[in-house]
């Protein structure tokens, strides 16, 4: 089986963000990224696929040179060997960065493409379902669960206040959402096996974005809270302030 | 005049809430633009038509209903080919989508059929000269993005609950129109759609949340969780990651990064700490309310009131509080 999947180099979302002076994007001093946390579960799904069928996993990823070190990383987890789709600016629109995806996936034979299910940095959650739509493959999106046999996959998929399963032929696009495998931690030999793993640089053939961001705000920090009380005596104090002060009992 | 389409979403033959907001959205959008009309997409299986004159109520002037025996479950490529369709044979200024599990699946497909423009999530937007803008939280709520879509149709999909539909009555012409593909030949089907918990409220739609965490000790002890949630009414129940990793709860339940983000009127965290991973998923609700029996607990640096104690004795004192409180209103 030879598996795709597709990660985003993404900031540390705990750190404290400020903006650039031109208030379209992050101030980059500082910046300390990692691979999006959905993508990390989408390549454990690709690395037990081939550990118990066999095959190949092949990681994509656009983004400037130091998405290699994130490459890297899914190498030392285990996958075969790396691409990197360069540009210096990852845009926001889903679709230019489908673009990019789908002209170096159209001739890759691969029987699986995976993504995480939404990037953690944009939110935006479109890039799968997008470059499905470009190679004309049937997509899953927000998969829970996953059995793949004889050329077909069963997945599940959470509703909001419920759950469907789906059936879909193969060669698919999938996109993984969390609970379903947890990433391995990259061993000591992963890591240095990695260093020789091919790593391949292509220039990457962006669409022209039709969505573009236009300003970013930081929402204002949250006032400081205060303590009502100590134990079961303070709950009626309590109540008074969600009824009198904050209107929302 | 250009026109606005909304899709109306659906779930075993009725209309979600989610299917008004989307309406209402593209109502506004349309008189934003000098009143053109708004044309609403209704697909299910036979018998869906009857649901088609609810969304005239909301400010849709047209509603094509797309009947068929294989569509009462969500088929996301007829419905995409459809949706495309309708798209590409008129003048369309805009099309909504409620940015749920469907509506997610769904506006991204549509949008690379089309080549168009999609913001995603969109809490807020407005149109300018030629141009939609469109505000989305990203970065887990850190950080908000204003998006300038370009080009028509531009896509959105909305936020559940960031819209307040008001009704604008009219009558709907409700017309029929044919699946774009036939659905036997369809590559994904939905074999099964289960809702055993379609009774209770939403995350994303309940303006009122009571979160558990790992200070509640046990699955069985969530029932405190539960009895205060039923006590206040109109609350959903959610859960940190530690929590749901546990299989206390169902992973669904997941409020934090790599869970629901929600922003609900009152958020009451119990025996929550403040993991970074949860507060994610909450830090934008409008009044937080937490119990920790840890003073230091992080968690009490964003919540607007705290108690801090044992929460075996606090939950439900505040559930028998709150009872008698509901019982006077």
């Amino acid at each position: 089986m030879k598996i795709a999947v597709c990660i985003k180099r993404v900031p540390d979302m705990e750190m404290r963000f400020s903006l650039a002076s031109d208030r379209k994007s992050l101030d980059p001093a500082g910046l300390k990224f990692e691979m999006g946390d959905f993508d990390g579960y989408a390549l454990e799904v690709g690395l037990q696929l081939i550990e118990k069928q066999g095959g190949e996993v092949v990681l994509l990823s656009i983004g400037p040179d130091g998405v290699q070190e994130t490459l890297r990383k899914g190498l030392a987890m285990g996958a075969g060997r790396a691409v990197q789709l360069k540009t210096e600016d990852v845009p926001f629109d889903g679709l230019a960065i489908a673009r990019a995806l789908a002209a170096e996936l159209k001739t890759g034979g691969y029987d699986l493409i995976l993504f995480g299910r939404v990037a953690t940095d944009t939110a935006n959650g479109t890039v799968g379902p997008m470059t499905a739509e470009l190679l004309d493959l049937p997509c899953v999106t927000s998969i829970s669960e996953l059995d793949i046999a004889d050329g077909r996959g069963t997945a599940r998929r959470e509703l909001e206040g419920g759950a469907e399963t789906m059936q879909f032929s193969l060669p698919a696009v999938l996109t993984i959402d969390e609970g379903i495998a947890r990433p391995r931690l990259a061993s000591l030999k992963g890591i240095m096996a990695a260093k020789k793993k091919p790593l391949e640089v292509k220039p990457a053939q962006l669409g022209e974005p039709r969505l573009v961001v236009e300003s970013m705000t930081l929402p204002p920090d949250r006032p400081p809270g205060r303590i009502v009380g100590e134990g079961a005596d303070a709950v009626p104090e309590l109540l008074r302030l969600l009824k009198t002060e904050a209107k929302v009992l | 005049m250009a026109a606005v389409l909304a899709v109306a979403e659906a779930r075993n033959g009725e209309l979600r809430k989610v299917a008004f907001e989307a309406v209402a959205a593209a109502r506004q959008a349309a008189d934003a633009s000098g009143g053109g009309e708004v044309h609403a997409m209704l697909f299910g299986a036979p018998g869906i038509s009857a649901r088609a004159e609810a969304l005239g109520r909301f400010g849709a002037d047209v509603v094509s209903v797309v009947e068929h025996e294989a569509l009462g479950r969500y088929s996301p490529e007829v419905f995409a080919a459809t949706v495309a369709e309708r798209l590409r044979a008129s003048d369309y200024r805009a099309a909504f989508f409620a940015a749920s599990a469907e509506g997610r699946d769904l506006a991204p497909r549509v949008a690379a059929k089309l080549g168009a423009s999609l913001a995603s999530d969109v809490t807020d937007f407005e149109l300018q000269g030629d141009a939609v803008i469109a505000r989305h939280p990203a970065y887990t709520g850190k950080v908000i993005v204003t998006l300038r879509l370009m080009g028509s149709p531009a896509l959105l999909s909305l936020r559940p609950g960031s819209i307040t539909p008001s009704e604008q009555p009219r009558t709907a012409r409700v017309e029929t129109m044919a699946p774009a593909m036939d659905p036997a030949a369809a590559r994904v089907t939905v074999t099964e759609l289960s809702a055993q918990i379609s009774t209770r409220l939403d995350l994303g739609e309940a303006s009122i949340i009571v979160s558990g965490g790992r200070g509640l000790r046990t699955a069985e002890n969530f029932k405190l969780v539960e009895d205060l949630a039923a006590a206040i009414g109109n609350a959903a129940v959610g859960a940190t990651r530690a929590v749901t990793d546990d299989g206390w709860r169902p992973a669904t339940d997941q409020i934090g990064q790599t869970g629901r983000l929600v922003s609900p009127d009152l958020y009451i965290a119990v025996g929550i700490s403040g993991a970074v991973q949860h507060l994610a998923g909450m830090r934008n609700a409008k009044t937080i309310v937490a119990n920790n029996k840890d003073k230091d607990a992080p968690i009490f640096k964003i919540a607007d009131y705290g108690i801090v104690g044992d929460l075996f004795e606090i939950v439900p004192r505040l559930t028998e509080e709150i009872r008698k409180v509901r019982q006077n209103q």
